[in-house]
């Protein structure tokens, strides 16, 4: 069974002027199909004003359809008796740090999902611990998270998902507001839970290059899905990716200006590992 | 300037004031707060001082940590004193033009200023060395008995420990827009105190908007946490008073005994 399946999901943001009228409506999400199985990491590509983050924050319940469904773990997102278990199964982590972490201690902050879903006390100090350990936090347990870096912060805050026994993270733009080093322990830990913890992972980004490690990437555009492959397939569309305002890796762009020049290169090279061993075989 | 305030800040360290049960140091504050109001002599003073030092002494937060809380509040300490020695009547000791300053409100006016500033770092010796977590289950515990007249404990405990952990968050935010205006010419030192007040007005429209924006995206996170209020909730540290709590309750009330005897039976 899939565990996220979206069906025609479209949705409408209405703008209303100060009598509450209706004013105008935007399509954010428009007719979009998806379904992700357990264990799978998807990326969800766009630039600013895509529909990306839009469609996320349906997955978790905070956001319901307009039109169609979304179903998770086979349950119907806008079924008000499921929240709390919708919301468990897919974790959420947005992209400010420090709008989302509650605690003023690291361990706090990553118990408050436990706390709220009514773990008990001993089990709540398991999964801080085994959590923290995963992301890699673990010596920070008693520190302030104001005296945290962004990367290290948002690790906290997949921490505190995690510390949820979730099937399923969302990650919306996590990197957005973070430094070059940030963002790598960020996508490490997100490989981590993907690799080594079996969860789910659904990370939206616009940053190309976190993308090639998914299994399957799909590229929003204007509110629908324009593209959609695996990272390889997708990527050899430079053109198309340009025209859609991503920025694609620097060693696909090497690539594909380098076989228009007449290079005999193959097709869908993502990391810059692949061109140089592509390049010495032609050498 | 703006990053110097640590009223409502946690200091981690390991003391026993740090281990005591949060109950107990919310009740001992109150003691203390009432305590400074219950003598009228310098006996009495050195016993609160003494009672304080002590506890500064066993948290094991840097006295001067506490001092700088006192610096937020400074002009309130000084419009206090000014108030007070003008104003109360009695035998005069000096006077320029039209104004007086009695020996009675001499005396008054340090005892008002000793009393403020005791009490500022009374209870940041309390929020010093408490989590704003620990400190909301305590007051959610200690005001449990308001829950049988429907009052909303927990919310009201979770508000203001969210309250207390976003003023660091908010400080940062204010010294990023004074920056910005700095950087674009606005004027935050002008003499003219009325143009300075004018100048802050373009620091807190921005800082309105983005701590309303934060508010939003907390909320979203708390709700995607399955966060919907007190029922049903366990807590992760659940108070417990051990043997160090009970002895601390019993200081507290000797403490306030000891005040209120001795600046009866001494009046200096």
């Amino acid at each position: 069974m899939d565990l996220i399946k979206a069906k025609n999901l479209i949705f409408d943001y209405i703008r209303r002027d100060k009598d509450g009228e209706v004013d105008g409506v935007t399509r954010a999400v428009n007719n979009v199909n998806l379904s992700v199985k357990q264990g799978d990491f998807i990326a969800i590509l766009g630039h600013n004003g895509s529909g990306k983050s839009t469609f996320a924050k349906h997955i978790n319940s905070i956001l319901h359809p307009t039109e169609g469904t979304i179903y998770v773990d086979g349950k119907d997102t806008r079924d008000e008796q499921y929240l709390w278990d919708i919301r468990q199964t897919a974790g959420m982590v947005f992209q400010n740090p420090d709008n989302q972490i509650i605690g003023t201690v690291v361990e706090e902050d990553v118990g408050f999902g436990p706390e709220n879903m009514g773990v008990p006390t001993k089990e709540i100090w398991e999964r801080v611990y085994e959590s923290l350990n995963i992301v890699g936090m673990y010596e920070y347990r008693k520190k302030s998270p104001n005296k945290l870096s962004g990367g290290q912060k948002q690790r906290v805050s997949i921490a505190g998902v995690l510390a949820m026994h979730p099937k399923c993270i969302i990650l919306d733009e996590p990197t957005a507001m973070l430094d070059p080093v940030g963002r790598k322990e960020v996508i490490r830990a997100v490989r981590a839970l993907n690799d080594v913890e079996k969860i789910t992972v659904i990370l939206i980004t616009h940053y190309m290059e976190e993308a090639i490690y998914a299994d399957r990437i799909y590229v929003m555009d204007k509110g629908s899905i324009v593209l959609e492959g695996e990272p390889h397939e997708v990527f050899e569309q430079v053109d198309r990716l340009e025209q859609l305002s991503l920025s694609v890796p620097e060693a696909t762009k090497m690539a594909h200006e380098l076989r228009r020049k007449g290079v005999p290169l193959k097709e869908g090279i993502i990391s810059e590992d692949e061109l140089v061993s592509e390049l010495m075989k032609i050498l | 300037m703006i990053r110097e305030i640590t009223i409502g800040q946690y200091y981690p360290a390991d003391s026993v004031i740090h281990r005591l049960d949060p109950r107990v140091k919310i009740v001992a504050t109150l003691i203390f707060i009432i305590s400074l109001f219950m003598f009228d002599s310098f006996i009495g003073y050195a016993i609160v001082v003494a009672f304080l030092a002590m506890c500064i002494l066993l948290s094991k937060v840097p006295f001067s940590y506490m001092v700088k809380g006192l610096k937020a509040i400074f002009m309130i300490l000084m419009l206090t004193v000014v108030i007070n020695m003008l104003m109360t009547p009695g035998e005069p000791m000096v006077s320029f033009y039209k104004l007086t300053i009695t020996k009675e409100g001499f005396r008054q006016a340090i005892f008002m200023a000793l009393r403020l500033i005791l009490l500022i770092i009374g209870s940041s010796v309390m929020t010093l060395t408490t989590t704003p977590n620990n400190l909301t289950d305590a007051m959610e515990s200690l005001l449990k008995p308001l829950k049988r007249f429907k009052a909303p404990v927990h919310e009201i405990a979770m508000m203001m420990s969210i309250a207390l952990s976003f003023i660091p968050i908010l400080i940062e935010e204010t010294d990023k827009i004074m920056k910005a205006q700095m950087a674009r010419g606005a004027d935050f030192e002008n003499k003219n105190l009325i143009k300075r007040v004018k100048s802050y007005v373009p620091i807190l429209v921005p800082l309105f908007i983005s701590a309303f924006r934060r508010a939003g995206d907390l909320a979203m996170a708390m709700e995607a946490r399955c966060y919907h209020g007190g029922d049903g909730r366990t807590k992760m540290k659940s108070l417990k008073y051990q043997r160090t709590d009970y002895v601390a309750y019993a200081i507290s009330v000797l403490y306030i005994v000891a005040v209120v005897v001795v600046s009866r039976v001494f009046k200096v």
